[in-house]
């Protein structure tokens, strides 16, 4: 077990220094140059040498990478003399837009995209495992094709359009929710869930519905199984076999999808955050492609990958503890 | 081909275990088939018969797929070019409110019209279809090929190939897509929209299916008649195509039908975002990016567009479920 979780976490720094690498070339080699518009119109040749040697533009590219990659670990300084700038660990490098420091800016902003994901994830696992479940247990009964249409139809709905028929009905019409303005937890957790409301519905419902028709196949697997009917014939009361061995076994490929969906909306939902005006990660990220701030697009970008990698290992090793089948 | 010896054991046509979608032992709604042994595809296609909402679906997938490859006749049947403005559908004094009820719908426009501009919402719509489907077509069609070409590779002949492809698949599944997809969209300035976003989204949907196939490729690589066509000589190419390819056709149906429905969403998710096709070529999800600043005052505009990205995910989404049942009612869920 302990030799596993080294060798995996072993091939999640390999995975993310490979993320990393990527994005670094695609962003950094493009032709974009931050120098010149830094710099301006009227730009004298030596002014513009002087910027790209402070931003390490004039380094060979793997050079560049490399002291990206050592800064993460040990800090760095940019630029020397009276513009040095110390940038400590974990550097991600400065902002082109406003010389913030990455790591600054992401941090900033995970608070919010963090109670967006984990707020939404709590109401879609509590939604979709109860209709999945239920629709399991009642299979081929009316309450079960309800359930499932309605989680087919819910699946085909494109996040910004239940938003904005949640905007318009729960906002505009009904006036029962203020319009969404995020307000730290640590101020006010009454208007902080009050204000995220509607966000976490739109992601929830979504969301709810892949995992009510996950939860219901892999239910309907699990009790069909030789142990149920064991469990059943022992005499065990309905809801401790469905609770204790169905849910159990059912529950094992959810966990997977959960890892994967979460991790993906930790780094922000970039849609979701633009239709709230929610200031996370996602809404960062899309300013900084507007403007070609690259430092911020790979930081972005590698929060998202670590926060997949890491899901996607927390899930495997979670396995061996919910499946007793499992041995790692 | 031609050059291995004869191995009758090797034909898919007379040895049950290739034909696709009869997963022996574990497939009871297919085998119960008729008294009257009749081909698998003609099994499936009895299968989807009984079925009503495969046949709605297929009737809203059709009609989306002929509005999207008639799209210029069609639009000119409408009488309206999808560039067009048309200022006298609006009114000026209310801020370019389409003029008339239901976001203009009438004659002339028979979807009615876009607020400020005039444009035709009908023709635009159809011509939205074209590029949504286009593209979601294609990256589909990127994905089922790169997947199932790996995923057959790394099955079949293990060892390292496997190693290197399956890491190359946790790789690309460790990227962020939404976000990668989003940042090269926006970073890449003159290139064909089109072909660069088919080009984008294919390139991340790959592992899903490449995982399918390995799997199914894994238990089929041992099965009797594999080893049997192997000891008859037969060369890995040949296995390959004539024993290995048909028993992952079905998983592969199906998984195709069922990925299809991602794609339209996310090249309107991207549209939606505004790093997708540039104006003036429509597409749906930038037509619905553009009606949500009218959401209140012309329900219209932003309803339409968005019903026909829902009816179309929909219907993907019911044939793929009713496929899957069909075709590979086992796999491709864990």
């Amino acid at each position: 077990m302990i030799l596993y979780t080294l060798r995996r976490l072993a091939a999640v720094i390999g995975v993310l220094i490979a993320v990393a690498a990527v994005t670094f070339l695609i962003f950094y080699v493009l032709p974009s140059d931050p120098a010149a518009a830094a710099c301006g119109k009227s730009c004298s040749a030596e002014r513009l040498a002087a910027i790209r040697a402070h931003m390490g533009l004039d380094q060979p590219l793997w050079r560049q990478f490399w002291d990206f990659l050592s800064g993460i670990f040990t800090g760095r300084t940019l630029g020397s003399g009276h513009y040095a700038l110390r940038c400590h660990v974990p550097c991600l490098g400065y902002s082109y837009e406003n010389s913030e420091a990455v790591w600054d800016l992401l941090m900033n902003r995970l608070p919010v995209s963090a109670s967006l994901a984990l707020g939404a994830a709590v109401l879609w696992l509590a939604l979709g495992l109860s209709a999945g479940v239920v629709a399991a247990l009642r299979k081929d009964t009316l309450t079960d094709r309800v359930l499932m249409v309605g989680a087919v139809g819910a699946a085909s709905l494109p996040v910004y359009f239940t938003s904005m028929m949640l905007i318009y009905g729960l906002i505009r019409v009904a006036g029962l929710l203020p319009y969404p303005a995020y307000v730290p937890f640590g101020d006010d957790p009454a208007r902080w869930a009050s204000n995220l409301l509607l966000p976490w519905l739109a992601l929830a419902l979504l969301y709810a519905a892949m995992y009510a028709r996950q939860s219901r196949s892999s239910m309907i697997e699990a009790m069909a199984e030789p142990y149920i009917r064991t469990a059943r014939a022992k005499g065990l009361p309905r809801r401790t076999v469905v609770v204790k061995h169905g849910l159990r076994t059912g529950m094992t490929p959810i966990l997977t999808l959960f890892g994967m969906d979460l991790g993906g909306l930790l780094a922000g939902a970039v849609i979701t955050e633009s239709i709230f005006g929610l200031p996370g990660i996602g809404q960062l990220f899309y300013g900084a492609l507007s403007s070609g701030d690259q430092p911020v697009i790979l930081g972005v970008t590698l929060l998202a990958a670590t926060f997949i990698v890491v899901a996607n290992l927390a899930v495997d090793l979670l396995y061996a503890v919910v499946d007793p089948r499992v041995r790692l | 081909m031609s050059a291995s010896p004869p191995a009758p054991d090797t034909n898919p046509d007379t040895n049950p275990d290739t034909n696709p979608g009869t997963n022996p032992g574990t497939d009871p709604e297919t085998a119960a088939g008729p008294a009257v042994p009749s081909s698998p595809w003609q099994l499936v296609r009895r299968e989807l018969r009984r079925r009503a909402s495969v046949t709605v679906s297929l009737v809203i997938i059709g009609l989306f797929l002929v509005m999207a490859a008639a799209a210029p006749l069609l639009s000119a049947l409408g009488g309206r070019s999808p560039d067009a403005f048309d200022k006298s559908a609006v009114d000026p004094y209310l801020g370019g409110m389409p003029i008339g009820p239901l976001g203009g719908i009438s004659a002339a426009h028979w979807l009615g019209v876009e607020p400020v501009t005039g444009r035709d919402l009908f023709a635009r719509v159809v011509h939205g279809a074209q590029v949504s489907l286009l593209i979601a077509l294609s990256a589909t069609a990127i994905v089922v090929v790169a997947g199932t070409l790996t995923g057959i590779a790394a099955g079949y002949f293990g060892g390292r190939t496997d190693a290197v492809l399956s890491r190359l698949m946790d790789l690309t599944m460790s990227f962020p897509s939404l976000i990668f997809m989003i940042a090269m969209m926006s970073v890449a300035k003159d290139v064909n929209r089109i072909l660069l976003m088919t080009a984008v989204i294919g390139l991340f949907g790959w592992p899903g299916i490449a995982r399918v196939v390995r799997g199914q490729t894994l238990s089929l690589k041992h099965r009797e008649y594999v080893d049997a066509a192997r000891v008859g000589g037969s060369g890995p190419w040949r296995i390959l195509t004539r024993d290995i390819l048909p028993g992952v056709a079905g998983p592969v149906i199906a998984y195709t039908t069922l990925i299809i429905p991602g794609m339209i969403a996310t090249e309107a998710a991207l549209s939606y975002l505004g790093v997708g096709v540039r104006p003036p070529t429509s597409s749906w999800g930038q037509m619905i990016a553009a009606s949500v600043a009218f959401y209140d005052t012309d329900p219209m505009y932003f309803v339409i567009p968005s019903a026909c990205l829902f009816l179309t995910v929909l219907a993907f989404t019911l044939l793929g479920d009713a496929l899957r049942d069909i075709l590979d009612p086992r796999g491709g869920r864990a």
